[in-house]
């Protein structure tokens, strides 16, 4: 097992390295060099802040150059400070000569995207489980089909569309419930009780939204995995045995349909991460999604790039958590004798 | 073969609902410039938020645009991007696919290595970065959503690849020297199209999806040019006043995407006797 996670772990250096090459590439995509960009774009991009960009790239050194230095920065953490908002540091926060602590952007905006989609992943599981079993078991039935028909709806529905819909069904027509932001103007003023139930309604729509768009997918997979074991051997062994249809579902088949969702689960992260910034940008929620949003809207490349190195990182996190639980979960690949 | 194939598919009244629904769709694309009752661009100061009515059948937007009109020339977009994006990444999905699972070794480590790290970057991250860096324009949004989606098929190519070449007649054909090239475009290639077909027909769902989305932030098809998701930014906008703009240009994205999956699910179901997905 031990051997296994080293493995595992050293397998991610490469890929970081491939990551900040392609991110490295992505700067260079621009024609002439980033400053002439940010001077077509910001007509208010000063000569000065021209000359930070050159320095902090290192624009006047040969690419190789640059592209070490830039590395070195990265294995840092040192994401430099963002152009757009009064120099506040990028990733982690800093402590200036006065003692005075700067809070690093996204820091700021990272807990609360987690947050946001940990809920929501744990509200997709508790719905696309019982769902997928659901049509497994009634296969062909008028029961796996409305979930089949259900799926496809889900899968096409745009989410920055269903968001319009229920902000303009739940918060504007009815004023169930708010539509921007994390915290109400008077938040400050409520009691410990009334902040967490403002906490908990600004929470609703954008945690369940995401939830709901990501359903189909879980849902289709969990049947797929329940329809492939049902048919196993052992299955009809434990049939054959006597045994009761519940000990048989729920007991026998759901443990080695559900493995193969861990890795599924470690996939979503990049499509959860990503679809972030719709979501944030609809709810106006400060997370990691409205941060990249603003600082691509103002060209503020250190954010750009502070948060795209920041958000693959956690993919890759994500993906060696996923294999390290599946081979917890799984004796057979842990000793290496089938993997997937 | 092929056409077989087609009718199979389209005997599966899901696949066949998502065919009309797709071909109903390019229909009113091509056909914009004689059905828009108005010109799609023109302004009517008399005539700003007039919810739908049988002057204006799906209302006026906040410069008082014909919304009905601004769909149809916005549907071209949708779907031109849609198709081009898909035909980028696929284009580079069997290349690439096709070099790693033909010579394997080396290529096919630094290939797959290359797909690895691709999908370990939040791919909308990605394409919003490159946007930041280049301009937004329909031509770039394609080529973006194209260079960022193509691993998908890619890992397919190269896995029907791989399963192929130990197949007899591949290997037949190697023994009475056949060259590469010869085997790669006649035997290989021919008989891993189908799984490539569905890919693409699926691949255009989520490039809609991504093109209305960029365009709904701002990032992609740029005003005074018609798109669903810049409709929907004005939807957004004038949510507490006006509907009419947020609710029609996302039943057509609905429609539209819905299309692509059941006519993409229909052909994988009547192109592989196994699949269980429905």
């Amino acid at each position: 097992m031990l051997k296994y996670s080293i493995k595992r772990v050293l397998w991610m250096i490469p890929m970081l390295i491939g990551i900040s090459l392609i991110s490295f590439f992505i700067m260079h995509l621009a024609p002439g060099d980033i400053t002439n960009n940010e001077a077509a774009f910001n007509p208010k991009a000063s000569e000065e802040s021209r000359q930070k960009l050159r320095e902090l790239y290192n624009l006047d050194k040969p690419i190789i150059v640059q592209y070490g230095l830039w590395l070195k920065r990265m294995v840092q953490f040192d994401f430099g400070n963002s152009f757009a908002t009064h120099q506040k540091p990028v990733f982690l926060g800093t402590t200036d000569t006065d003692g005075n602590y700067t809070k690093g952007m996204i820091e700021e905006a990272l807990p609360i995207t987690l947050m946001i989609n940990l809920l929501g992943l744990a509200i997709t599981l508790t719905l696309a489980i019982p769902l997928g079993i659901l049509a497994a078991r009634k296969y062909q039935r008028w029961q796996d089909k409305s979930i089949t028909l259900f799926n496809f709806i889900g899968f096409s529905i745009p989410g920055f569309w269903l968001s319009l819909l229920l902000m303009y069904w739940l918060g504007v027509a009815n004023n169930w419930l708010p539509i921007s932001g994390l915290h109400s103007l008077n938040y400050e003023n409520l009691s410990t009780w009334d902040q967490l139930k403002d906490s908990i309604s600004h929470l609703i729509m954008p945690v369940i939204i995401p939830s709901v768009t990501g359903l189909a997918g879980i849902t289709l997979f969990v049947k797929n995995g329940m329809l492939d074991v049902l048919n196993q051997d052992y299955i009809t062994t434990a049939r054959a045995k006597g045994l009761g249809e519940h000990t048989v579902v729920y007991t026998h088949a759901l443990r080695n349909a559900l493995l193969p969702l861990i890795t599924i689960i470690g996939l979503s992260i990049p499509g959860l991460i990503g679809g972030s910034v719709i979501a944030e940008t609809i709810f106006a929620i400060p997370g990691m999604g409205k941060l990249f949003y603003d600082a691509v809207l103002m060209r503020d490349f250190p954010v750009v790039m502070g948060v795209l190195t920041i958000g693959s990182a956690l993919t890759l996190l994500g993906n060696l958590l996923a294999d390290i639980a599946y081979a917890l979960a799984d004796p057979r690949v842990r000793r290496g004798v089938a993997r997937g | 073969m092929q056409k077989n194939i087609l009718v199979k598919a389209l005997s599966n009244p899901l696949a066949l609902a998502g065919f009309i629904i797709i071909m109903v769709m390019f229909l009113l694309a091509m056909l914009a410039p004689w059905i828009a009752p108005y010109d799609p661009d023109a302004f009517d100061v008399k005539a700003i938020l007039l919810s739908p009515s049988w002057q204006h059948w799906m209302g006026t937007d906040g410069l008082g645009r014909d919304v009905f009109s601004r769909m149809l020339f916005g549907g071209r977009i949708s779907l031109l991007v849609g198709l081009v994006a898909v035909g980028i990444s696929t284009a580079i999905g069997i290349v690439l696919g096709a070099l790693a699972g033909y010579y394997r070794g080396w290529v096919d480590t630094v290939i797959m290595r290359l797909v690895d790290i691709m999908l370990s970057i939040p791919s909308f991250f990605l394409i919003l970065a490159v946007i930041a860096f280049l301009t937004p324009s329909i031509i770039n949004i394609m080529i973006v959503i194209g260079l960022t989606s193509w691993m998908g098929v890619t890992r397919l190519v190269r896995a029907e690849f791989l399963s192929l070449s130990n197949r007899e007649f591949v290997l037949a054909s190697r023994t009475l020297g056949a060259k590469d090239m010869r085997l790669i475009f006649i035997h290989l290639l021919p008989n891993s199209l189908t799984p490539i077909i569905v890919s693409a027909v699926l691949g255009v769902a989520g490039a809609v999806l991504l093109e209305s989305g960029l365009s709904f932030l701002g990032l992609g098809v740029q005003a005074p040019q018609a798109s669903w998701g810049n409709i929907l930014t004005d939807g957004k906008e004038y949510i507490q006043f006006a509907w009419w703009l947020s609710l029609y240009p996302g039943m057509a994205i609905l429609l539209t995407v819905l299309g692509y999956n059941l006519l993409g699910e229909g052909l994988r179901d009547a192109l592989d006797p196994r699949s269980q997905s429905s």
